[in-house]
C-alpha cells in the first residue's frame, strides 16, 4: 500500500488536468465534481470524471471523487458514475455526522452491487469543514469500515468558527488539527490537513507543511501540482533520519539473529516502537 | 620626392612600385587637428554616422540581439533607414524576436529584401511564412553565423551595434551602464567582420573605457542614443524564469537524468539552453550538486542569474557568457573575474580554432518538436509557421557529450514528439536523450545512457511509446499544408542545407 502523502485536486470541468494530472505523480488524484465546478457545468463535467478514471495512466494512483453532498441534486448521480468508474474512493465534502456517513455507505453498498463490483471495494474519505464536524470527527471516522481517511477543509471551518486563517502558526486551526488527528488516529485512519490557496507562495506552503507535519498528518490536500513534489520532499526523511534508521534495523536483526531480546544502539534501548519508527522513516524514504 | 634608395637588384619587387611618403599626416589628415583627433569618430545623429560610413542601397547591415525582446536598436536603425530612402539592403542580425515586428512593413517597402538572422518570430515570421519576401530567409546558428561570415558568403558593410557605454575611440562594453545587456558576445563578431563598425550608445564614458569587449580598433563610427533598449525585458520570453508546474516537472527529471547519465561527476561541465524548462532545470540540479559535492568545472551559455548564483556559491567555477539572458547575470559579468565574456566565434563555430562547446559534457535544450528518429525543430511551430531560433542548438548538440532535450508530451492539443518534424534544425544523430513530463527516451544509440537511467527507476520509456501516448491524448492531428514556395533555408552549422520552410497553405 502507498502512503498517501498528497492528494491533488483536479477540476472535474478541466479536461486538459484531467488527462495529465497523473504526471505529478501524487499519491492520490481527487477529481472534483463539487465546488471547482460551476452548476451549469456539473453534467458534463460527471462525463470527464468518468471518463478520466478510465485512463490506464492513472493506474498506479489512487483516484477519489469528491461528489456533491448527498442532499444536492447531483450528489448521487456523481456517486454513481464514480462507482460505475471503479474509483477507488469517494471523498464526501461538509461531512458534520456519522450519519452521512452510514447514508453514503449504502448507497455505495447498492451501486457496488449494481456494477458488479466487489462490496466494500469502495474506500470513503470525509473532508470536515464545519465546527460540528469537528466535534463528531471521531464517530465520523469510525462510522464505516470503508473509512480510510478524513481530511480537515480550512476555508468552510473558518467562517463557522467565525474566523480567517492569519498565517504564522495558526492557532484558529490548532484545535481542528488536533481533534481530527486524534480521532484518526483512534480510528487507525489517515488525516489530510488543509489544503494551503496562496498557489505563489511556496514558502508559505512549506511552512503549513511543517506545521502538518510535525503535528503528525499523513499529508495535505493540495490544489496545485506543483505543491506535489514540494510536500513529497518535505515529507521525506533526512540523511540523517535515514542513516539511523538504517543502523537501528541492522541492529535488531543482529539481535534477532543471534536470539537476544533486547539490543542497543548508541547506548539507547532498541524495543519495538523504536523499530517501527526506523521502518516507517524507510518506508517513508522509499516512496520519497 | 623623390626616391632615396637604390633598389638592390636581387629583389623582385622595385621599391618604385611602392607609394612615395606624402607627409605625415598625409593619410591621417585627423592627427594634425588636436580636437579632430579625438573626437572624429563621434556623430552628432544616427543619419549622419550612415552618411559617414558609407552605406548603399544593396548592401548588407548587421545587428546583435544581446538586448533580445527589449531591443530598439533594430528598428530605430531601419526606420531611419527607410526614411533615408535606402532600398534592397540585407539585413543580417545574430537574431530576430517579437519585437522586431516593425520589420514587416520595412520589407513589404523594399528597404530590406534578404534576411540572415539565427532567428524569426511573431509577424516577422508570420509574414515571412506566409511568403512576404522574395528571397529566401536564411537561417543560421550562431556558431553557423560565424562561419558564414568566415567563409565570404556573408559580407557585413555596416554593424550598427547598441553597446551600453563606450569611449569617443570606441572601447566598448555592455555590462557597464545604465541600459546594460551583459556579454556582447554577439557584437564581437559583427565588430570584427564589418567594414565599417557604428556603435550606438546612451553613454559616452571618459577615456579610456575599460573592459573593452568591443575595441577602439575595430570601431568606425559612435553615435549617442538614448535608448539602446530596455534591459527590463531581456528575461522574457524564451529566457524568462517559469512557475508552470509541468514545465518544473521537466526540469526537475532533466536534472535527474543529469545525476543519473554518468556524466555527473567532479569538473564536469554544462550548457542550459533559452526555453523555461530548461532554464529552470538549474536551479533543480543545485540540490543535487549540493547534496553531492559536486562542482562544475564551467557553465556555458546563455547565461542566467541562477547559474551566476551557482558560482557565486561556489558550485561551479568559471561562467563563460556569450549573452546574458537577465540583469542578474550582467552584473556577475561585472563582478566576476571568472565570469567570461566570449564571442560567438570563441562559442560555437565549428571552424573555430576552438569552440567551448567542443568542451562542454552536458546540454539541456529545448525543442518545438522532436521525431521518433530524434530530429529537433525549434523553428517552425505546430502550425508550420516560422516562431522560433536555430540559435546555438545544433552547435552544441554536435559538440557536447550528453546532449537532452526537454519539451512538454503535449503543447495545446498538438503533440510534441511527431512522426517526423517539420523542419530539421537539429539532426537526431545528435540528440541522446529526451525528457517530457509523460515519460523519458533515450536515443538506441546511447544503450549506456538508457540503462543507467533504467537503473535510477527514472520513467524511462521508448520514442514510440511516447508519441503513441501523446497521440492518445490529443489525437493524430492533421498533416500541415504548404505550398511549394520555399520561404526559409535552414543552414546548419557548418553552412550545408539542412531544411528548407515552405510557405503556410492559409
Amino acid at each position: 500500500m502507498n502512503a498517501r502523502r498528497s492528494m491533488l485536486f483536479v477540476p472535474g470541468d478541466n479536461p486538459a488536468m484531467l488527462s495529465t494530472a497523473f504526471v505529478y505523480q501524487p499519491d492520490s488524484v481527487m477529481f472534483d465534481l463539487e465546488d471547482a465546478v460551476s452548476a451549469r457545468e456539473k453534467d458534463s463535467a460527471r462525463l470527464l470524471v468518468f471518463h478520466a478514471l478510465s485512463l490506464p495512466a492513472y493506474r498506479d494512483i489512487e483516484k477519489v471523487v469528491r461528489i456533491n453532498r448527498l442532499d444536492s441534486e447531483y450528489g448521487l448521480k456523481d456517486l454513481e458514475a464514480a462507482i460505475r468508474g471503479r474509483a477507488d474512493g469517494i471523498r464526501l465534502p461538509k461531512t458534520d455526522s456519522a450519519d452521512e456517513i452510514h447514508e453514503l455507505e449504502s448507497h455505495v453498498d447498492r451501486l457496488e452491487k449494481e456494477c458488479g463490483r466487489p462490496v466494500g471495494e469502495t474506500k470513503l474519505i470525509a473532508a470536515i469543514e464545519s465546527a460540528s464536524g469537528v466535534v463528531n470527527a471521531l464517530s465520523i471516522a469510525t462510522a464505516s469500515p470503508r473509512m480510510i481517511a478524513i481530511a480537515l477543509a480550512g476555508f468552510d471551518y473558518l467562517v463557522d468558527m467565525q474566523t480567517s486563517r492569519s498565517g504564522g502558526s495558526e492557532p484558529e486551526l490548532f484545535y481542528a488539527r488536533a481533534a481530527l488527528l486524534h480521532a484518526a488516529r483512534a480510528a487507525r485512519i489517515d488525516a489530510f490537513d488543509v489544503a494551503y490557496g496562496n498557489v505563489d507562495d511556496d514558502e508559505g506552503f512549506l511552512r503549513e507543511v511543517q506545521i502538518a507535519k510535525q503535528l503528525g498528518f499523513n499529508g495535505k490536500s493540495l490544489i496545485h501540482p506543483r505543491q506535489v513534489y514540494l510536500l513529497h520532499r518535505a515529507y521525506a526523511p533526512t540523511e540523517k533520519e535515514l542513516e539511523h534508521a538504517k543502523k537501528v534495523l541492522a541492529a535488531a536483526d543482529a539481535a534477532h539473529r543471534n536470539g537476544k531480546g533486547v539490543v542497543s544502539l548508541d547506548g539507547k534501548m532498541i524495543d519495538p516502537p523504536v523499530i517501527r519508527e526506523a521502518e516507517e522513516v524507510l518506508r517513508r524514504a522509499d516512496v520519497a | 620626392m623623390r626616391t632615396v634608395i637604390e633598389p638592390p637588384s636581387t629583389q623582385d619587387s622595385p621599391v618604385s612600385i611602392l607609394p612615395e611618403f606624402g607627409g605625415a599626416y598625409k593619410n591621417t589628415p585627423y592627427l594634425a587637428d588636436r580636437e579632430k583627433k579625438l573626437h572624429r569618430k563621434l556623430c552628432s545623429s544616427l543619419e549622419e554616422a550612415i552618411q559617414r560610413s558609407g552605406l548603399q542601397d544593396g548592401m548588407t547591415i548587421s545587428f546583435h540581439h544581446g538586448f533580445r525582446e527589449g531591443d530598439k536598436v533594430i528598428n530605430t536603425v531601419v526606420g531611419t533607414l527607410a526614411k533615408l530612402g535606402f532600398k534592397n539592403l540585407t539585413l543580417a542580425s545574430s537574431s530576430l524576436l517579437n519585437c522586431h515586428d516593425p520589420l514587416v512593413e520595412h520589407i513589404a517597402s523594399g528597404v530590406i529584401n534578404r534576411i540572415y538572422s539565427s532567428g524569426l518570430r511573431g509577424k516577422l515570421g508570420e509574414a515571412i511564412s506566409n511568403g512576404l519576401m522574395k528571397v529566401p530567409a536564411q537561417i543560421h546558428s550562431h556558431g553557423g553565423r560565424v562561419h558564414l561570415l568566415q567563409s565570404g558568403e556573408l559580407k557585413i558593410d555596416v554593424a550598427f551595434l547598441g553597446v551600453s557605454c563606450c569611449d569617443e575611440f570606441g572601447n566598448a562594453n555592455g555590462s557597464r551602464g545604465k541600459l546594460s545587456c551583459g556579454s556582447l558576445g554577439y557584437a564581437k563578431v559583427d565588430a570584427q567582420y564589418a567594414r565599417n563598425v557604428v556603435l550606438l550608445t546612451p553613454e559616452i564614458v571618459p577615456f579610456p573605457n575599460y573592459p573593452a569587449s568591443i575595441s577602439q580598433d575595430r570601431v568606425d563610427l559612435i553615435v549617442q542614443m538614448d535608448d539602446i533598449g530596455d534591459p527590463s525585458l531581456i528575461g522574457v520570453g524564451a529566457a524568462r524564469a517559469t512557475r508552470n508546474p509541468r514545465e518544473l516537472l521537466i526540469a526537475r527529471r532533466a536534472a535527474d537524468v543529469i545525476v543519473h547519465s554518468g556524466y555527473f561527476k567532479e569538473g564536469f561541465s554544462m550548457q542550459t539552453g533559452s526555453g523555461t524548462a530548461s532554464t529552470a532545470a538549474t536551479r533543480f540540479l543545485e540540490e543535487r550538486m549540493s547534496a553531492q559535492k559536486v562542482t562544475a568545472s564551467f557553465v556555458l551559455g546563455g547565461i542566467t542569474g541562477a547559474i551566476a548564483d551557482l558560482h557565486e556559491k561556489g558550485l561551479v567555477r568559471a561562467v563563460v557568457d556569450v549573452q546574458s539572458f537577465d540583469s542578474d547575470a550582467a552584473k556577475s559579468l561585472r563582478t566576476s573575474e571568472a565570469h567570461l565574456e566570449i564571442s560567438a566565434n570563441e562559442y560555437a563555430n565549428p571552424t573555430s580554432k576552438g569552440a567551448y562547446v567542443d568542451h562542454v559534457d552536458v546540454v539541456i535544450l529545448s525543442a518545438l518538436e522532436i521525431d521518433v528518429d530524434f530530429n529537433v525543430n525549434v523553428i517552425t511551430g505546430s502550425d508550420g509557421v516560422i516562431r522560433g531560433a536555430s540559435g546555438g542548438h545544433c552547435d552544441v548538440a554536435a559538440a557536447a557529450n550528453l546532449v537532452i532535450v526537454v519539451a512538454p508530451l503535449v503543447r495545446g492539443r498538438i503533440p510534441t514528439v511527431a512522426r517526423r518534424v517539420a523542419t530539421v534544425i537539429t539532426p537526431g544523430e545528435s540528440i541522446d536523450v529526451l525528457v517530457t513530463d509523460h515519460g523519458i527516451a533515450v536515443n538506441p544509440k546511447r544503450p549506456e545512457v538508457e540503462q543507467r537511467l533504467r537503473d535510477a527507476h527514472l520513467p524511462v520509456m521508448t520514442i514510440q511509446e511516447l508519441r503513441q501516448r501523446a497521440v492518445a491524448l490529443t489525437g493524430e492531428p492533421e498533416p500541415l499544408e504548404f505550398t511549394e514556395r520555399i520561404v526559409g533555408v535552414v543552414r546548419y552549422r557548418d553552412g550545408s542545407v539542412i531544411d528548407i520552410v515552405r510557405q503556410v497553405k492559409n
